[in-house]
């Protein structure tokens, strides 16, 4: 109970503070919209080319992409710790967090959330309906609730990954430039994996579970049976892999020692 | 201009002094190229070629765009922009230098540092592991050169001039952040122009902004007829002179109306 008041107190604080600058704000969104737009042209003028991408059409693809920005504006929202080395080790923030009676983990979250990053899922939504309708897509009555627990699973991997890495900075106190690149490999899960090698593949499904933010699960949607196992396993794999990068973070914090000044 | 070819080397010795930070630069450049490699490979399928380019060909021309980006990239619109909103710019005016021809030699340090330490090795890393075609013309070679010092120049002059709004916007980091993707986008760095449906690329060609990336790309990748590559060249040149005039009248006005936001 006492997290959950914690977690509204910080929203309504961000939100005042947020709304102190609303042009920057909404410049924000904007600049987060041109960027999906950006990745839609590319699809869009990809397949002015060819029909299929490895037996995929261009409304499975466009749909694909519309559910990954669903779990990634959820982790982009509230897993905003790619500079966590930067701004809490390296500056020593880190003491100030553990001497408060929350999960460490928890705090930095809270104090790192970026609740605009959120309108993704609004633009996920509209480009998913878009292409089911055109896809002509049959809904069962549980699929909404599936919907939601896949779009979590996937958000959570996606999280598990970057806390995982941001808890290196408790061993090593070099600087992390790894994240950005995270970034970058996250994109490869925005499409179809049977169009990677075999490596690529396993990587992006055990190593850096990637895949099950976007074509996994959305092959569930999409009615593909074949994926339909990888699909039911994204909240499975989702928790599993958020449990063990907590678990990281714990070691990490019971090995931190401040930054001394 | 003595003082600017010390502005290019002090530029070059601070990059070199933070070298390691180009490595993982390196690694994510690729990481992107590879990306695309297999998003062309399935795009092309059984088909031999399309739009002219053939799927090597088109690796090739993923991999050279990301590494020439490396080299005409730069931040000195998002320097401008702090420069004047710390309130510096008052004193680099009254320095003995030209401020933008400074801010471009700067970014020219940096560039030149990125070629050798993040282009070139890149390119290597790149070439061993996709399969790419290098020209084998040394003509191509010097050609490529001068496109890519065009390119450069576009860049830069669209920088400078997205810098100078801060003059006038005083808060600009949106601004510079959707600049940044829509070169990304209109220069050819993730699809030929070729590719773009016909009224598109009607719209394109009345913009400067596949100077930047589709031109080297092209001539690098031998997607060009001769012919071709002499009104590609002319094409980016035009753009270079023309380009001056709003800076320099944007410039003008911006000095006029310099409000220093505190420092």
């Amino acid at each position: 109970m006492f997290y959950v008041s914690m977690f509204f107190q910080y929203v309504s604080q961000y939100m005042k503070t947020r709304l102190q600058y609303r042009a920057d704000f909404f410049m924000e969104i904007l600049s987060d919209l041109l960027n999906q737009v950006v990745n839609l042209v590319f699809i869009l003028v990809v397949f002015g080319h060819t029909q299929f991408l490895s037996g995929w059409s261009r409304e499975e693809i466009i749909f694909i992409y519309g559910f990954f920005l669903i779990p990634f504006a959820l982790f982009s929202a509230f897993f905003n710790i790619w500079d966590f080395n930067d701004r809490y080790i390296v500056k020593g923030e880190m003491d100030r967090i553990l001497t408060r009676p929350i999960h460490s983990l928890f705090q930095v979250i809270l104090e790192r959330i970026e609740l605009e990053s959120l309108f993704g899922v609004v633009t996920g939504l509209i480009i998913i309906v878009y292409s089911g309708v055109s896809l002509n897509l049959e809904l069962a009555w549980y699929d909404p609730i599936l919907f939601i627990l896949f779009s979590i699973g996937g958000a959570l991997a996606y999280a598990a990954i970057f806390i995982a890495i941001a808890s290196i900075g408790f061993w090593s106190d070099a600087k992390t430039s790894i994240m950005p690149m995270m970034y970058n490999i996250g994109n490869y899960g925005r499409y179809p994996v049977d169009i990677y090698n075999k490596v690529i593949r396993f990587v992006l499904t055990w190593v850096l579970p990637f895949a099950f933010v976007g074509v996994y699960p959305a092959s569930y949607f999409l009615r593909k049976e074949e994926w339909y196992a990888y699909a039911f396993a994204t909240p499975v794999v989702g928790v599993a892999f958020f449990m063990v990068s907590v678990v990281i973070w714990n070691q990490g914090v019971k090995r931190y020692r401040g930054a001394g000044n | 201009m003595g003082k600017y070819l010390a502005m290019i080397r002090m530029r070059f010795l601070m990059m070199l002094a933070y070298r390691t930070d180009y490595y993982t630069g390196i690694l994510i450049y690729s990481i992107n190229i590879g990306a695309y490699y297999f998003l062309w490979n399935a795009i092309y399928g059984e088909k031999s070629s399309i739009e002219g380019l053939s799927s090597m060909q088109m690796t090739t021309y993923v991999a050279v765009a990301w590494m020439a980006r490396a080299f005409y990239f730069n931040n000195i619109d998002r320097e401008i922009a702090t420069e004047i909103k710390d309130g510096k710019v008052a004193i680099e005016m009254i320095r003995p230098y030209n401020y933008l021809g400074m801010k471009t030699m700067q970014g020219l340090g940096e560039g030149i540092f990125r070629f050798f330490f993040f282009s070139i090795p890149g390119m290597l890393l790149v070439a061993l592991i996709f399969p790419i075609e290098l020209p084998k013309e040394p003509a191509t070679w010097s050609i490529f050169g001068v496109s890519l010092l065009f390119s450069f120049i576009i860049n830069t002059q669209i920088n400078l001039l997205t810098g100078i709004t801060t003059f006038f916007l005083y808060n600009n980091a949106g601004l510079i952040r959707a600049k940044r993707v829509i070169i990304d986008l209109f220069s050819g760095l993730l699809l030929p122009i070729s590719f773009y449906p016909m009224w598109a690329q009607e719209v394109m060609k009345y913009l400067p902004f596949q100077g930047i990336s589709y031109v080297p790309s092209m001539i690098f990748t031998n997607g060009y007829s001769s012919g071709e590559i002499g009104m590609a060249l002319l094409q980016q040149f035009i753009w270079v002179v023309i380009l001056i005039i709003p800076i320099q009248l944007l410039w003008i006005v911006a000095k006029k109306q310099l409000i220093i936001q505190g420092g």
